[in-house]
């Protein structure tokens, strides 16, 4: 047997060249090429009355200016609603330049193309626009109540509404013994890749095709937008991903304004053109994620176990629902984490407020699901004087119920049916790692010497794969290279790394050998994306299937060649003999060879091949009817459904008496995603997940002021946590196989971050002893926390009320 | 996020730059390590017609340590003065307090004149200067002069240097024999603009507290000092009382709220910092150890 790959943690053949500045982004391409700018809008919802290009044009080195009068066809047409669904019956969506009226700060107004951003940039500021400002709806609560409107014909600011329910929760509410109503909040953060987005466009005049480089996340869904958008043959256009730093899910959205405004520009002026974005653009014209506000209501047993969980949600979807209504979704149905909780109905609005779009961040609407159930797990506990891992247990969906139907819809319209996973080894694991029953020791002495501690818990499960489909396609040259492509798109997850490993084994060829291709739409024209934790899932499959037909169709050459029966054939290191016969063999490459009649000596494999060339049959074709020249072959893989991943994780905190600041002393993560192909990056995505997770919990927020400013549009104002703020994390691993793939793959990638806000609120509030309802939480917020909650408890308050 | 159009003027020496921000008036800026002014520039939300580059000026990279101060000339940088053995050994405040100036990246190119003249409640440095006596070396068209700190800063981002004048150099004034200083601050991330920060000077004379002052960082709209001996003075230094001390800062200082914390935390936190500093005093810690 070939030496086996899969399941070692590899290191990342991309990493000496990224980590060099080596890396080729967006913005290291097009030298030379005229550069675009935004005038952007100032107003969170204000009519245009005029626009005043004033003497913007007599810079020196200008060479266009456009607003929306000037885009034809269906550039100047609203930009498409991605993803319809039946409950988004007021789906709205932007113009690529604003045409009548902006509803977002940051809208962009007007395009100005020039020498270079410099030259943009001062002709930008010398563009007037008037407006007449509206009042702008800001927050969930304003949006809600529906007496301003976003959108004039959007009756309640609601853009969708949509009720799920599964038994009888009305019911099962009346006839519980304890019922539970909790008020949850989470703020707005978002994806903030390092690299914000960025277009290059290059306008073949003579071959009348368009390339176009994008940092997107899908470059095939971008061909298709663009071409559509611009009129052009699929033919005509490509596209194609240079190297992407971090996406996080606000570069699946497409097409961006820009990412049709500057391949349209390209094409007018005859010349390259590129926009890069940059991080005040970022913060105010991309996209945000996760507010909600969330009602809970639980009914349970004595013993703790969930007989009805009715929950309503206010989703804030921002100015437009472009990416429709994925999040929200998400939230309503991936809640139920590991859990079956009797009866269950949700009920969500998302509402359109006056400010940035919301559409998927790492998690996708996933950690606002799992914060409301792990906080009404603990609700729970506290209630009824139970260990929080015990309500939990008692709670989940037992191994030997998989596959577990929920009963609901998942966001592919498919049933939400867990694959496989083990939730009470998992939850053991982590008792382990933490030290749950160890814990009470630690605070009691914590507590000796004036430290309050808590401990925190969440688990979730993640829906990972979603289809419909990615393809593979593996080739193998006459020097024995492996060019393996597929569609989907890489941002820096290891896929040149991870999809090599599959390959190599599946073929049986040196792991050196192999070179993946992503994200370009020459090499593999059918694809979809980069999102949902699918791309191990759906390309590892889609290029495994691949290339098992390429070692077939080598086996079968090979045995032609050699005379013996493909069944006794091996590959290994890219020698392919027969099976107890040492000495009879034929390499991989002399076999690509063979495989192409066409076979000028071009190499030296060309002439070893020639021993093997034998006689040829004069009443064949050189090409058989069933088959292809060369060494090489395209498969698909689509899944009936998604897979589920899951994990649990704790964290012991520290908050300080008297400043309320909150120290992580230590984090704990069970993870299970099926067969990890590479362990190491498997851990990699955990950390990563974390951390923004860690972010989302205690640092990061959207601080919109209520005219529709957002007050902290930068580094400096808006949180990332640093690497001095991420704790160390202690991983251990479960791998339950999913039964529904050939690799027994789940998703990773946006596994970490899910519970984090989960876990920091729950042992916050076991160090406090107070709810903790809303996240992120600052230092101040706690210690306010603290004054109210002390001024409750206050005997002579609670007499005067 | 590109710079409007300036003028790029690059002086040899001090007499050139001031010649040209004599010419352009309130349309100049200096600049020396630019990490408070390029991202404004990049913003645009500073706009100046002229940029006098003093990167290149003669002279102005001297760190002198005498009998009475610690002189930085406006070039040195933020990592050159926490890395100068001599002046930790002089006045060991400047290492304690330059530690915390946002992070090694920026203090590698920030300089710490720079950061005086900028003249932001949140910077580290002011309040150093502030509490040291430090005296601003000033040079004009119209020669050189003198300011002591108290006089330098008028209000938040606002000095009372003209606008033909540049800062060539602080002396930050050596404290008296048996002065033990500690410099705390708290911010939301390493390296953040404070929420709240304290320096601090206290006087020991054997076992007894003799003197203790302190200026803030981000909770006063200029870096003054705030005479805590009346709270201290004659206390043994392991018995110290902290709380007067924490109702004394608690009153001095005068913070705004903002997205990252109201100004009643602030308060209180300036007044735990400055308490959980003070406590720490009964033990002289040296520098290299803070």
């Amino acid at each position: 047997m070939t030496t086996r790959t899969v399941g070692e943690g590899v290191q990342r053949r991309e990493d000496p060249r990224l980590l060099t500045g080596h890396g080729r982004y967006l913005d290291d391409l097009g030298r030379g090429a005229l550069q675009a700018a935004f005038v952007r809008s100032p107003h969170a919802h204000a009519r245009i009355t005029d626009i005043d290009i004033g003497d913007a044009w007599e810079l020196d080195g200008v060479e266009a200016v456009y607003t929306w009068e000037d885009l034809p066809g269906r550039v100047a047409e609203p930009l498409p609603v991605l993803i319809p669904h039946p409950a988004l019956t007021h789906a709205r969506t932007g113009y690529c330049l604003a045409k009548d009226e902006v509803n977002h700060v940051g809208e962009a107004v007007v395009m100005v193309v020039a020498r270079d951003r410099y030259v943009a940039e001062d002709a930008c500021g010398r563009i007037t626009v008037r407006y007449e400002t509206l009042p702008a709806v800001v927050g969930l609560d304003l949006a809600r109540r529906g007496e301003r409107l976003v959108h004039d014909d959007v009756p309640g600011n609601v853009a969708a509404n949509l009720r799920q329910e599964v038994g009888d929760v009305d019911a099962a509410m009346a006839a519980a013994p304890n019922t539970l109503t909790l008020d949850l909040a989470i703020e707005r953060s978002a994806s903030m890749p390092l690299e914000g987005k960025g277009v290059h466009a290059r306008w073949d005049t003579d071959d009348g095709s368009l390339r176009l480089y994008s940092s997107t996340q899908t470059s095939t869904g971008l061909r298709a937008a663009v071409a559509a958008k611009l009129d052009l043959p699929l033919a005509k256009v490509e596209v194609v991903t240079p190297d992407v730093g971090g996406g996080f899910g606000v570069k699946i959205v497409h097409p961006w304004p820009e990412e049709v405004l500057v391949p349209w520009a390209a094409r007018m002026l005859g010349r390259d053109v590129k926009w890069v974005e940059d991080r005040r653009e970022h913060f105010v014209s991309s996209a945000h994620e996760r507010g909600q506000l969330q009602e809970v209501t639980v009914g349970f047993d004595d013993d703790g176990r969930l007989l009805a969980l009715d929950v309503r949600f206010w989703h804030d979807n921002g100015a437009y629902t472009p990416y429709g209504i994925i999040v929200p979704i998400i939230t309503a149905t991936q809640l139920l984490g590991p859990y079956k909780p009797g009866a269950y109905r949700v009920e969500f609005w998302s509402v359109y407020t006056n400010t940035v779009l919301v559409t998927p961040y790492r998690g996708a609407g996933r950690p606002q699901g799992c914060f409301a159930m792990e906080r009404t797990m603990d609700a729970v506990a506290a209630h009824l004087g139970l260990d929080r891992t015990e309500v939990r247990r008692r709670n989940f969906i037992q191994p030997d119920e998989m596959p577990y139907d929920q009963g609901l819809m998942f966001q592919d319209g498919r049933p939400l049916r867990y694959d496989s996973g083990d939730f009470p080894s998992s939850l053991q694991k982590l008792v382990d790692l933490v030290g749950w029953d160890d814990f009470a020791e630690y605070r009691a002495a914590a507590s000796t010497e004036g430290r309050t501690v808590g401990l925190g818990i969440g688990c979730y499960v993640e829906g990972t794969g979603v289809g419909p489909y990615e393809g593979g396609h593996v080739q193998v040259e006459t020097s024995g290279r492996v060019n393996v492509a597929t569609g989907l798109t890489t941002q820096g997850q290891g896929h040149e790394t991870v999809l090599a490993q599959v390959v190599a084994d599946e073929l049986g060829v040196p792991f050196e050998d192999v070179h993946v291709t992503t994200g370009d739409t020459r090499r593999m024209p059918y694809a979809v994306g980069t999102f949902a934790s699918r791309g191990a899932v759906m390309s590892g499959n889609a290029v495994a299937l691949a290339a098992r037909g390429v070692r077939a169709k080598a086996l079968r050459i090979a045995a032609d060649a050699l005379e013996v029966s493909p069944d006794d054939l091996d590959i290994e290191g890219g020698v392919i003999s027969v099976r107890g016969a040492p000495g009879t063999s034929i390499d991989l490459r002399t076999v690509a060879v063979l495989s192409n009649p066409l076979r000028y000596a071009f190499d030296v494999s060309a002439q070893a091949a020639t021993q093997f060339a034998g006689t040829f049959d004069p009443d064949r074709p050189p090409v058989a009817d069933d088959d292809e020249p060369g060494l090489e072959g395209q498969d698909f893989y689509s899944p009936t459904q998604a897979t589920f991943a899951n994990g649990m994780h704790a964290a012991i905190v520290e908050t300080d008496p008297v400043t309320a600041e909150i120290r992580i002393l230590r984090y704990c993560v069970v993870h299970d995603c099926g067969v990890m192909v590479n362990p190491m990056i498997v851990e990699g995505q955990v950390h990563g997940g974390v951390a923004q997770g860690v972010g989302g919990a205690l640092y990061e927020r959207m601080v919109y002021d209520e005219s529709g400013q957002l007050l902290n549009a930068s580094f400096m104002d808006f949180l990332m946590p640093y690497a001095s703020e991420v704790p160390h994390v202690e991983t251990d691993h479960l791998e339950t196989p999913s039964p529904l793939n050939p690799l027994g793959l789940k998703g990773a990638g946006e596994a970490g971050c899910i519970p984090v806000s989960a876990v920091i609120a729950s042992a916050i509030e076991d160090a406090e002893g107070f709810p903790v309802r809303s996240m992120p939480i600052s230092p101040a917020e706690l210690w306010e926390l603290r004054r109210q909650h002390a001024s409750r408890t206050d005997p002579a308050q609670e007499g005067a009320s | 996020m590109k710079p409007a159009p300036f003028v790029h003027h690059a002086p040899r020496t001090v007499e050139e730059a001031v010649a040209v921000l004599a010419q352009v008036g309130t349309d100049g800026k200096v600049l020396a390590g630019g990490q408070s002014l390029v991202p404004l520039l990049s913003m645009r939300l500073a706009t100046p017609g002229h940029l006098v580059d003093i990167g290149g000026v003669t002279g102005l990279d001297g760190l002198d340590v005498t009998d009475e101060h610690v002189r930085v000339g406006a070039l040195v940088r933020h990592a050159g003065l926490e890395r100068h053995d001599g002046a930790a050994a002089a006045l060991p405040l400047l290492r304690q307090a330059v530690r915390h100036v946002a992070h090694p990246a920026i203090r590698t190119r920030g300089t710490t004149v720079g950061s005086i003249a900028h003249a932001d409640p949140a910077g580290e440095m002011p309040a150093v200067a502030a509490l040291t006596g430090a005296v601003v070396e000033v040079v004009g068209q119209g020669g050189a002069r003198e300011v002591a700190a108290a006089d330098f800063f008028v209000g938040p981002l606002e000095t009372t240097l003209a606008p033909d004048e540049m800062v060539v150099a602080v002396r930050f004034g050596r404290l008296p024999a048996g002065t033990r200083t500690r410099f705390t601050e708290s911010a939301r991330r390493s390296g953040d603009y404070a929420l709240a920060g304290v320096a601090l000077a206290v006087q020991v004379d054997g076992a007894t507290v003799a003197g203790a002052r302190a200026s803030f960082v981000s909770v006063t709209p200029v870096p003054d000092v705030l005479d805590l001996t009346p709270a201290v003075g004659g206390h043994p230094v392991d018995d110290l009382p902290l709380d007067a001390v924490a109702d004394a800062v608690a009153a001095h200082v005068d913070p705004d709220s903002d997205i990252h914390a109201g100004a009643d935390y602030r308060r209180m936190l300036a007044a735990e910092l400055t308490r959980r500093a003070l406590a720490t005093v009964t033990t002289e810690v040296t520098v290299g150890a803070a």
